[in-house]
């Protein structure tokens, strides 16, 4: 079994991952709470990550590259604001233009800077945000000598960058703002209903561009993130989906922050499996009776449903069970508490099986904001 | 001693490209009074109404509040100077709840909580002088039409408003709430607000303003005390030529029945039991009106003799039993091919694909018939674009092009060329829900008249309608429905509205009397 250290050591790297997901989740939250989609969350968060680390090597100023990554960002958001709220575009279709604009131009401009392949140089140390160390930590030689909760608070709470403690107090900040502020209230009413908001004197424009400019910070700060603090420098395509895998989250989230919270706790505790462990071992009487536990849960979900439920939902509950007698069949002769492999795609594929579970409304309905994705037009 | 008006307008002038919306309009509200505009839709009320709170900016023209000239260039304009707007469709956050709608845009501070506290203390007091109840903490979604429209006024008040304007706001509610709105406005005149009250319902004006305002194609064609004037002398001023308010029709000569209804059940998808053992005979030449309050069964009635809900029970056409099961011998083609015409409640939704062509909306549900296909494999464009237009002409379609699309006729002209479609094809029995709902005077005579006509053509007509006037005048017969079961049958002769009242709020005939 795991030991309480490894334990640790994954939940650690879990939080390392969520950073950016939960920078950029948050940053998808403020946009659409508004009433924009923003599909270029992705293409944002690679281009402040390039320029961070293009500033972070120049300059040799770890600070100076979180500005110009920041600001990137920003350029690109007002650019998504310029087509979706000032030019009433369809916000998917300059979202998915961001995206293009950025995984083309950091390649470009990389090379023709640095010639390196499309890559920023490594950052050396002042380039980067290093770990901060809690007082009264123990090093990493140390620490499997240590006692569980010294453990815990090495290994867990100290040891970050300063990055990944500013993403972790957006929240409160976040919910505070979103639920306990002027500002908060209006940003809301503005991606419900629009017309309310410009009936009542207040400017529908100001009140989104300034919610997607919000957006364009938290993206260049997760962009600086992976850039110079997880990463020593800028590789091609290095934002790697996390834009998207944002985007699912915050549905994941129902578009609250403490919900993004956890969303992207899980969704950074999956990558955190699936980049320390190869592969899992599960017994297959465990694997064999999550599978049925999951099988006989849709079936009884669909019991009262339609017809058609009854046939898709139904036919894919006795898919699932098949594959647990398959499963328990191929290991009778050995024993049911014979280890089975799972393959590592599986976890990798699960904040997406998640998304579409929350989406189908199985757990609870997730409700986009209603006038999402719509430009705002005066009604006669 | 002069009053200064609460508000007058001076020459408003504003067009939309070369349509003139508004052409010089002036116009004189005195405090205190509860001052109508009418018009037909399109006459230019609403576009007044929304340079006045700031939504558009007049091409030419003054404004003056309480005797000062002022500019509106936005709605905080129009709020500061203390005129409040509650629109035909409510801007409300439906999943916000009643405070935080009042707030939103008003608050005192940065912080929330200060501003909701204060909110909830005057709305309490506000509650008690206007008697405007309404729950603060419930969610817009979860409250009935009336409410909603409470709490606008409410969100008007709160901002210290002293001028109120409502456009139709009596479009969407039943007959008690709009009583019960009238009641608020005539307290809140009391207590020395200026109103103004935007309809094109003669009735309303009538009876609850001091003075009305005719506005037709963009100019202000008069303004009068309401008590020196009358609905036809207003009708004639709206649409600028005598019109008959009271449908002109001969006695009906019922003779055979053609639409004979037994035991008919209905369940829809959610479990609710909508229609219960109605039963009910209509016969040719005679319209067999149906009264009652909106949501009592009548829209299911007809989606189930239209073919697209299903229902037991039994359904008989000229005698032979019809499939009630909207599978392929039970839909609405089905239904069409037997003789059974259908002009839908919702027009917009059921009745006409908004952007199709209307030569394509008239031929729907008679595609598929022989006259409408050139050959094996083709339909006849040609012929059905000129036959669409000869029924444009007929039905006075306005303009009588078969190639606009839906949505850019108005209301009227769009319930015209469905009813074209129906009518024309000579049914047997024509369903019509809600044939006059949202459309002119002008154009509500005219499909009145089409609709007699066809009676005395000898068919059978089964009308549901939630405006009391329009069953009274219109049918020979009707009955009331309460519940999804029929209350009682009435001769319009011979009934008053306060019986009929008793029996639209699920009074039996026993308890009645």
């Amino acid at each position: 079994m795991i030991d309480f250290l490894t334990l640790l050591q994954v939940l650690d790297s879990s939080l390392r991952l969520a950073t950016p997901l939960l920078l950029v989740c948050l940053a998808g939250l403020f946009s659409e709470r508004a009433g924009i989609f923003d599909i270029g969350l992705e293409g944002k968060l690679l281009a402040a990550a390039f320029v961070s680390a293009a500033f972070a090597s120049i300059t040799g100023s770890v600070w100076l590259g979180l500005l110009a990554g920041i600001l990137a960002s920003i350029m690109l958001s007002l650019l998504h604001g310029l087509a979706s709220i000032t030019l009433r575009g369809d916000q998917i279709i300059s979202g998915v233009a961001i995206n293009f604009l950025a995984a083309g131009l950091t390649v470009v401009i990389a090379q023709d800077l640095f010639g390196q392949g499309g890559r920023t140089p490594p950052l050396k140390s002042g380039g980067r945000f290093e770990p901060i160390n809690f007082p009264g930590t123990t090093s990493s030689k140390e620490i499997s000598d240590a006692g569980p909760l010294m453990q815990l608070y090495s290994e867990l709470f100290s040891g970050h960058s300063l990055l990944v403690y500013i993403a972790l107090l957006t929240v409160p900040i976040s919910w505070f703002l979103l639920y306990k502020t002027r500002y908060g209230l209006r940003l809301r009413a503005v991606g419900e209903n629009p017309a309310a908001v410009d009936t009542a004197g207040i400017s529908v424009i100001g009140l989104r561009y300034s919610a997607v400019v919000i957006g364009g910070v938290l993206c260049g700060i997760a962009g600086a993130y992976i850039a110079t603090s997880l990463q020593a420098n800028f590789t091609k395509d290095m934002s790697a989906g996390r834009g998207f895998i944002a985007l699912a989250a915050l549905i994941f989230a129902k578009w609250r922050p403490w919900y993004a919270l956890g969303a992207c706790l899980l969704f950074g505790f999956f990558f955190a499996v699936d980049t320390r462990f190869q592969n899992i071992l599960l017994p297959a009487w465990a694997l064999s009776g999550f599978l049925i536990f999951i099988a006989l849960g849709l079936m009884s979900y669909v019991w009262k449903k339609d017809l058609l439920d009854k046939v898709v939902l139904g036919g894919l509950a006795l898919g699932i069970s098949a594959i647990a007698i398959m499963v328990i069949s191929s290991v009778w002769n050995s024993g049911i508490s014979n280890q089975i492999k799972i393959p590592v795609v599986f976890i990798q594929s699960l904040p997406y099986i998640l998304t579409v579970v929350v989406l189908a409304g199985f757990v609870g309905k997730a409700i986009p904001p209603r006038a999402g994705g719509q430009p705002y037009v005066k009604e006669r | 001693m002069t009053e200064n008006p609460a508000i007058e307008l001076r020459k408003i002038s504003k067009s939309f490209g070369p349509v003139q919306a508004n052409k010089d309009i002036t116009i004189r509200v005195m405090p205190g009074t509860i001052h109508g505009i009418i018009g037909e839709n399109g006459a230019g009320k609403s576009t007044l109404m929304s340079i006045l709170y700031g939504f558009y900016k007049a091409d030419a023209g003054e404004i003056f509040v309480d005797g000062k000239k002022i500019s509106i260039p936005d709605s905080q304009a129009a709020i500061a100077a203390g005129i409040g707007m509650v629109f035909q469709h409510f801007k409300l956050v439906e999943n916000f709840s009643v405070l935080e709608n009042i707030v939103l845009g008003a608050e005192s501070g940065a912080l929330l909580s200060p501003s909701l506290s204060k909110a909830r203390t005057e709305l309490a007091a506000l509650a008690s002088e206007y008697e405007l109840n309404v729950d603060p903490d419930a969610i817009i979604e979860d409250i009935g039409v009336g409410m909603q429209q409470r709490v606008e006024i409410l969100k008007a008040l709160y901002r210290q408003a002293k001028i109120l304007i409502l456009d139709e706001p009596t479009g969407v509610l039943t007959p008690a709430e709009a009583d019960q709105l009238f009641r608020i406005l005539k307290r809140l005149r009391e207590e020395g607000k200026t109103i103004i009250l935007i309809t094109h319902k003669l009735r309303e004006i009538m009876d609850s303003t001091d003075t009305v305002s005719v506005m037709r194609q963009g100019e202000m064609t008069a303004t009068l005390k309401t008590n020196d004037t009358s609905p036809e002398d207003l009708a004639e001023l709206m649409v600028g030529r005598k019109v008959l308010l009271r449908v002109d029709k001969t006695p009906a000569k019922p003779t055979k029945p053609v639409l004979e209804i037994k035991n008919l059940s209905m369940v829809d998808d959610f479990g609710v039991q909508r229609l219960k053992n109605i039963s009910l005979t209509v016969k040719a030449g005679e319209i067999l009106g149906i009264a009652g309050v909106a949501g009592n069964g009548q829209s299911e009635l007809l989606e189930v003799l239209g073919g697209y809900s299903a229902a037991t029970g039994v359904v008989k056409l000229n005698g032979s039993e019809i499939d009630l099961s909207t599978s392929v011998s039970g839909d609405g083609q089905a239904r069409r091919a037997l003789g059974i015409a259908h002009v839908p409640e919702d027009r917009q939704r059921e009745g006409l694909i908004m952007d199709f062509m209307a030569w394509e909306n008239a031929v729907f549900g008679y595609h598929r018939d022989k006259s409408n296909q050139a050959n094996r494999f083709f339909m006849d464009n040609n012929a059905i674009r000129k036959e669409t237009e000869e029924k444009m002409k007929r039905f006075d379609v306005r303009p009588p092009n078969p190639k606009l699309t839906a949505k850019n006729f108005s209301g009227g002209n769009q319930q015209k060329i469905v009813l074209a479609r129906e009518i024309e094809r000579n049914p047997n029995l024509l369903l019509v829900g809600q044939p006059t709902r949202g459309v002119d005077i002008g154009a509500i005579e005219f499909i009145h008249q089409q609709i007699v006509a066809l009676r005395d053509q000898g068919k059978a007509i089964l009308l549901i309608s939630v405006e009391l006037d329009e069953i009274l005048s219109l049918s020979d017969r009707m009955v009331v429905m309460f519940d999804g079961k029929i209350m009682g049958e009435r001769q319009p002769a011979n009934t008053n509205e306060k019986e009929l009242g008793l029996l639209m709020a699920g009074v039996s005939e026993k308890a009645a009397q």
